[in-house]
């Protein structure tokens, strides 16, 4: 099977994030690859283990993602490449996933493409459906198992995460399927893995090289709001007796306005 | 001169840190209550291939280098010692000392299993009456038609019930005029009849891991288990300890970084007179100590990894790493138990364990009396490093990754 692993590199769960003169930013946060898109490498690399085949692991970013196809090869996706190009600088989710789209048309063949459900960034979990919709292809959103694939028949049986329930799903392929946390945890890189991805040569496909022109972004990000600071105080409420501190404990509390 | 690490050396970082944490993090405080090492650990550092990380591919290693093994190392203590001891043992102090004195044949028959981690390694010097005075060891093996009977019993000896190779070194000549010249080295075989072992339980630290004895009555070892010539084996035990000194150097580091992030962590968190306690410089002096201590500790043993893929000859810097590190770590944990009060004083929080856990390795590996012993004789000129009959390898990657 051809399967293709859609990943974006973000800045680590634990980065704090600031809007300067009006750009959001990091600062020097580790950047690494999106933990959601570690769980779409790992049903990529199972579904090619039950399957046969090969990844192939795609990014949109600027140099530095490389990185983050290189944590996906060394999981052990066969290749990687990278999407680069100037005119990326602002994209929003419509222009990544005109980008993408375009990048699994020049592929060819490709019958199965994971993502992860979200991005730990900017958290629009709509890239998946978007490129989907592109494509023409079913979308398959908030996927927990991929219960059965079948490269004769061409389908794809999965079970989408709903409130209270699981939802089981079958679509012809090729499909999109974004899946979540509960697909099962993913592996670590191998050292043989790790050797690969240092040594491997990852191609950049610019706009052009896809005979794509890039859409101008119809959204911008100009600040975030951050939630208001919570300062904390500790007051011991004491008494000569357990009914005398709650007495005291539900007056405070109606001062308070909290009962 | 590049100080940062490659991007292969920070997967490797990652990759151990996120095996340490997930896996291990989560129950290691049961685990150091109940004196057992968690099932699980020994089998998955085989699988993932961490019980092989440096050594060449061709013995079923990893092909990485041997800072690659100092940074693992790190790592490893960094969630808890009894992690960073398997590497000691098994890889420092057993399988580099295959792939230096071994026979072609010998690294086909013992060191490939335990590249691959299907076979757990050990390290029998130490015995109930000989510590730092190596040649007044007990133990003896004597030649019996084609092989050698042992006799005797090792004492504080790591992974003692779980190692199916044990590093063993016996006096084979009662009557060498010097009994440094009368001792041998034998890759014992544990599952061999007469060797029995057993865990002391009751240690101040490394309680999450395998500590015991080892005993072998009348146990008979081919000739071809004999590792390097015979009288050969005080120069194999020391050269040994330039790799598992390594191991314990760049381990305490990961235990100094482990007190500076619980230290900084509490600090922030912990409010006393109406602020963070960070805020007082008593204990920012507390932690920049740290931060000090952790960045020398790993100058000293990275330099000494790079000597060591150089090939060159390193007891002064690994002792030296060693000595400083250990030393540091104990100081640390100490100072985290400081800043943390009385919380730090229960198992409710990290740092008493890091304490106990960092107390063992100012004895094991060369007191710290022993490493300054070393260091002074270097600096008068009184000691000198002889060459040995078979160096470390150095690294190459050619070998290692052909």
């Amino acid at each position: 099977m051809n399967i293709v692993v859609c990943v974006k590199q973000t800045p680590d769960t634990a980065a704090s994030v600031t809007v300067e003169g009006g750009k959001v930013t990091w600062g020097d946060a580790p950047l690494v690859l999106n933990p959601w898109d570690e769980f779409a490498v790992e049903q990529a690399l199972r579904t090619k283990e039950a399957h046969g085949g090969k990844v192939t692991a795609i990014s949109l970013g600027p140099e530095g993602a490389r990185e983050a196809l290189k944590q996906a090869l060394a999981m052990g996706c066969e290749e990687a490449i990278l999407l680069s190009d100037p005119a990326y600088a602002s994209a929003d989710t419509l222009v990544v996933s005109a980008a993408l789209a375009a990048a699994l048309r020049k592929l060819e063949a490709v019958d199965l493409a994971f993502f992860g459900r979200q991005a730990v960034d900017s958290d629009t979990g709509v890239t998946a459906a978007q490129v989907a919709r592109r494509l023409g292809w079913p979308s398959l959103t908030l996927v927990a198992a991929v219960v059965a694939v079948d490269p004769q028949a061409r389908t794809i049986d999965v079970e989408r995460m709903l409130e209270e329930t699981r939802q089981q799903v079958r679509a012809p392929l090729p499909a999109v399927v974004s899946v979540v946390k509960e697909i099962g945890e993913p592996r670590y890189p191998s050292f043989m893995g790790i050797r690969k991805a240092s040594k491997a040569e990852i191609p950049v496909w610019s706009a052009a090289d896809m005979g794509f022109s890039v859409p101008a972004p119809a959204l911008t990000w100009p600040a975030i709001i951050a939630p208001p600071k919570v300062d904390t105080t500790c007051e011991m409420i004491t008494g000569d007796s357990p009914a005398a501190i709650a007495a005291a404990l539900a007056d405070r509390l109606i001062d308070e306005k909290v009962l | 001169m590049d100080f940062r690490l490659s991007p292969e050396y920070e997967m490797v970082v990652r990759m151990v840190r996120d095996f340490g944490q997930k896996e291990v993090a989560p129950t290691i405080r049961e685990a150091d209550r109940r004196q057992e090492m968690a099932p699980h650990i020994l089998p998955r550092m085989g699988e993932l291939g961490i019980l092989g990380i440096c050594l060449p591919e061709r013995y079923g290693g990893q092909g990485f280098d041997y800072v690659s093994l100092g940074l693992v190392c790190e790592e490893l203590e960094a969630v808890d010692t009894t992690l960073r001891v398997v590497m000691s043992v098994h890889m420092g102090l057993n399988s580099m000392a295959l792939l230096q004195w071994g026979t072609e044949e010998q690294r086909q028959a013992f060191l490939v299993p335990q590249a691959k981690g299907e076979k757990v390694a050990g390290f029998g010097l130490t015995e109930p009456g000989a510590g730092s005075d190596v040649a007044g060891m007990a133990s003896t093996a004597r030649r019996h038609g084609g092989d050698y009977v042992l006799n005797g019993e090792k004492m504080w000896i790591s992974l003692a019930t779980k190692a199916h190779h044990i590093l063993w070194f016996a006096r084979t000549n009662p009557d060498a005029a010097d009994p440094h010249d009368g001792l041998s080295a034998f890759l014992l075989e544990t599952d061999s009849p007469g060797v029995t072992s057993g865990d002391i339980h009751g240690k101040l630290g490394v309680r999450a891991g395998s500590t015991g004895w080892v005993n072998c009555q009348d146990v008979r070892v081919p000739t071809r288990n004999r590792i390097g010539e015979e009288g050969e084996g005080f120069r194999i035990a020391m050269s040994c300890l330039d790799n598992g000194r390594y191991t314990v150097a760049a381990g305490a580091t990961g235990l100094i970084r482990a007190c500076l992030d619980a230290g900084v962590r509490y600090a922030k968190d912990r409010h006393a007179f109406g602020r963070p306690i960070a805020g007082f410089q008593l204990i920012q002096q507390k932690l920049a100590v740290m931060v000090q201590s952790y960045e020398a500790a790993r100058l000293l043993y990275l330099r000494a990894g790079e000597m060591k893929n150089a090939g060159l000859r390193n007891t002064r810097e690994t002792s030296l790493a060693k000595w400083f590190a250990t030393d540091a770590s104990f100081a640390a944990a100490s100072e985290a138990i400081q800043i943390h009060g009385a919380y730090g004083y229960s198992d409710e929080y990290d740092v008493e364990r890091y304490l106990r856990n960092a107390r063992g390795a100012m004895i094991y590996e060369g007191t710290s009396e022993i490493h300054q012993l070393m260091q002074a004789g270097y600096a008068l000129g009184t000691r000198k490093d002889a060459a040995l009959r078979c160096e470390l390898p150095a690294y190459d990657p050619a070998i290692w990754r052909g």
